[in-house]
């Protein structure tokens, strides 16, 4: 038995197993309860470890071979094989709260085993082509029945689709730099390819157009899953390069570019923020905002960025789904989400409103919200290296900020409706715990650190 | 005789790849897309065993066909363009230009590569250049999805050119076949699960 096996392809028959289940209710609770399972796995069971039970005995290995080339996922990578297990159970648990049909669970388990395994695939140029095949099997998920496509989808399909051959290309220059070191001159070229292959993945500026537009077209619950899963994975993958490529890590370029367009993306999206009159498109500019977030991490030297890095993923996952499903349950009862058809909803939807605004808040740094600390400690090591980047930092900021201002005081705008809450049990139970929690990671952040300190332990030069 | 014939397919290519942008029939531009796969086959077994190359080939037929099954017998192409220029003339300067461009980047960059079929190099320009065209004009699904499968199409060339891995070859073709299904599925707006 190897951690492949058990991570990847299990949890990938099992989301085929799930597609045929037509019971909703049925997959709904095993997608739950088997997200849950294999989070757990990875917790408990050790890696190139026996493990004895009785007379009988195991271990589990690192590596399964398939057609010669290798899936690999060691004991340094379970906490984040329990990170994507636990925020997949979350997300299954949002989503049925939202209402989602149970079509949601089978391809949340295929789109994620996909994107780990091209995490853990060596040679790591097959990584483009899994995430690629990833690409193409949440369209499904994100074309709603009887719709025709719009042209979010169309652009993110397309974009995606061109960030690999810029990869496939550059992995086979990167080859010929890593066999002949002398042929220097690859470098730049390689460097190109790469960039532009990850411009595209991760939808940085300008290619990022198609993420208002998607979450427009999408169910919220359906697309949050999209845009936090590709961004994250793209730029673990990144990650990869910088850890594998000592002539990435070591370039000078690299924090100005990475900062530059770090810089560039969460400016724009907190001044489009600032000026949105779409709850889905404030929620897109805020996604847009956190890839932002995450470049200007890594563009900080040593392993303080990579731990900004990995203290940016809790409570973006966190505040992400809990949005989603704020905005779902308030987008299923009005036939737009833009400001003057909501208007006064905090009346009928006041723990969705609210768990709505404390989200975006959060993701803005407000204090005592879970993005707080992190956010704080990313803006105080920009500002040490650059003061003109910490400024902007506080304009964007401060532009998601007045989004949320905003979005509040339409939602507790006067109306004439009266005060009844028409959320349901389960929901208002979910919401609160959602609540408490935004309010206890600004409070305590330190309850996560066990598992964000095990994060960069995942790469060998960069976490160390 | 390789050369008049790398030449004849370069015409295939040139032609089908201006052809399926101008044409407003997608039994056309499915035509097209076929003989663009057959231009494409001709150039891969230049490099690899003809009986890997031809899996391009019957792979690119297989994704015709289940593009047109997705086709409504009557229709021409749906959901017409409306934010660009869409006569024939503007279609045809925009390729024209790109088919200049890679004339004029081939030579180098088969130099670059290492590559000695240069005509090769030059097609697999083109397509990606007409697929990449195509794309910023258009966001009628067929059209993008076609636009795609040229891109990815030209691609293969060239990279078959510097890497010869065979399961590399097979999770392309895997992606061109998932290309046409997803195309399928986005032109099919009944008979689908509700999902959302």
């Amino acid at each position: 038995m190897s951690a492949p096996i058990i991570w990847i392809i299990i949890p990938f028959v099992i989301g085929f197993i799930l597609w045929l289940i037509p019971n909703e209710r049925l997959v709904t609770w095993l997608g739950i309860g088997i997200s849950a399972l294999f989070a757990v796995s990875a917790w408990i069971l050790p890696i190139e470890t026996p493990i004895s039970l009785g007379n009988w005995s195991m271990k589990i290995s690192t590596t399964m071979s398939i057609l010669g080339r290798n899936l690999i996922l060691s004991s340094t990578d379970q906490p984040l094989i329990i990170f994507f297990y636990l925020s997949l159970c979350f997300w299954f648990i949002s989503s049925s709260l939202a209402g989602s049909t149970n079509k949601l669970i089978p391809y949340g388990f295929l789109i994620l085993t996909l994107l780990i395994s091209a995490l853990a695939v060596e040679p790591f140029l097959y990584a483009a082509l899994l995430i690629e095949i990833a690409v193409l099997v949440s369209v499904p998920l994100l074309k709603p029945a009887f719709i025709p496509p719009g042209r979010g989808l169309m652009r993110f399909l397309a974009f995606q689709t061109i960030a690999m051959p810029f990869i496939l290309f550059s992995g086979w220059l990167l080859t010929g730099i890593t066999t002949g070191p002398e042929e220097l001159s690859l470098i730049s070229q390689a460097a190109i390819f790469l960039a532009l292959g990850f411009v595209f993945l991760m939808a940085i500026f300008p290619f990022n157009t198609w993420i208002p537009l998607l979450t427009e077209e999408t169910h919220p619950s359906s697309v949050v899953f999209i845009l936090w899963i590709f961004p994250t994975i793209g730029l673990l993958f990144g990650l990869y390069f910088l850890d594998t490529f000592s002539w990435i890590r070591d370039s000078i370029y690299l924090p100005v570019i990475l900062r530059s367009s770090g810089l560039l993306m969460i400016v724009t999206g907190g001044i489009w923020a600032a000026f949105q009159k779409n709850f889905k498109r404030m929620m897109a500019y805020a996604v847009i905002m956190e890839t932002g977030y995450s470049l200007l991490a890594l563009s900080i030297k040593g392993t303080l960025g990579i731990d900004l890095f990995f203290g940016l993923l809790v409570p973006r996952t966190l505040t992400l789904f809990l949005w989603a499903l704020a905005l779902a349950i308030i987008s299923k009862n009005t036939s737009s989400t833009q400001f003057s058809k909501v208007k006064g909803f905090g009346r009928k939807y006041p723990f969705s409103a609210t768990v709505l605004i404390l989200s975006h808040l959060s993701l803005a740094g407000v204090p005592l919200l879970a993005g707080f600390p992190i956010h704080q400690a990313l803006w105080e090591q920009l500002g040490i290296i650059s003061l003109t980047g910490a400024i902007w930092y506080a304009i964007a900021s401060i532009g998601l900020f007045m989004g949320g201002i905003r979005s509040l005081a339409v939602l507790v705008a006067p109306s004439n409706e009266r005060f009844i809450i028409k959320e349901n049990w389960p929901q208002r139970i979910f919401l609160s715990i959602g609540i408490l929690i935004l309010i206890l990671l600004g409070i305590f952040p330190q309850w996560v650190s066990p598992l964000l300190s095990s994060f960069p332990l995942m790469f060998s030069h960069l976490g160390r | 005789m390789n050369i008049i014939l790398n030449y004849v397919f370069l015409i295939v290519i040139l032609v089908a790849s201006i052809g399926q942008m101008l044409s407003r029939d997608w039994r056309w531009s499915l035509g097209f897309l076929g003989a663009q796969y057959l231009g494409v086959f001709w150039y891969i077994q230049t490099i690899w065993p003809i009986n890997l190359a031809i899996v391009k080939l019957i792979s690119g037929l297989i994704v015709c066909i289940a593009l047109a099954t997705s086709q409504k017998s009557t229709t021409s192409f749906s959901n017409p363009e409306t934010s660009w220029p869409q006569g024939y003339l503007f279609r045809f300067l925009a390729a024209a230009l790109i088919v200049l461009a890679t004339l004029a980047i081939a030579p180098p960059t088969s130099t670059w590569l290492g590559v000695s079929n240069t005509i090769g190099t030059w097609a697999s320009l083109l397509l990606m250049g007409i697929g990449l065209l195509q794309l910023g004009i258009t966001t009628q699904p067929l059209r993008v999805i076609i636009a795609l499968l040229t891109l990815i199409s030209g691609f293969e060339i060239i990279y078959a050119f510097v890497e010869s891995s065979a399961l590399v070859a097979a999770m392309l073709v895997l992606i061109n076949l998932g290309l046409s299904l997803v195309g399928t599925y986005l032109l099919s707006t009944d008979n689908v699960e509700n999902i959302n």
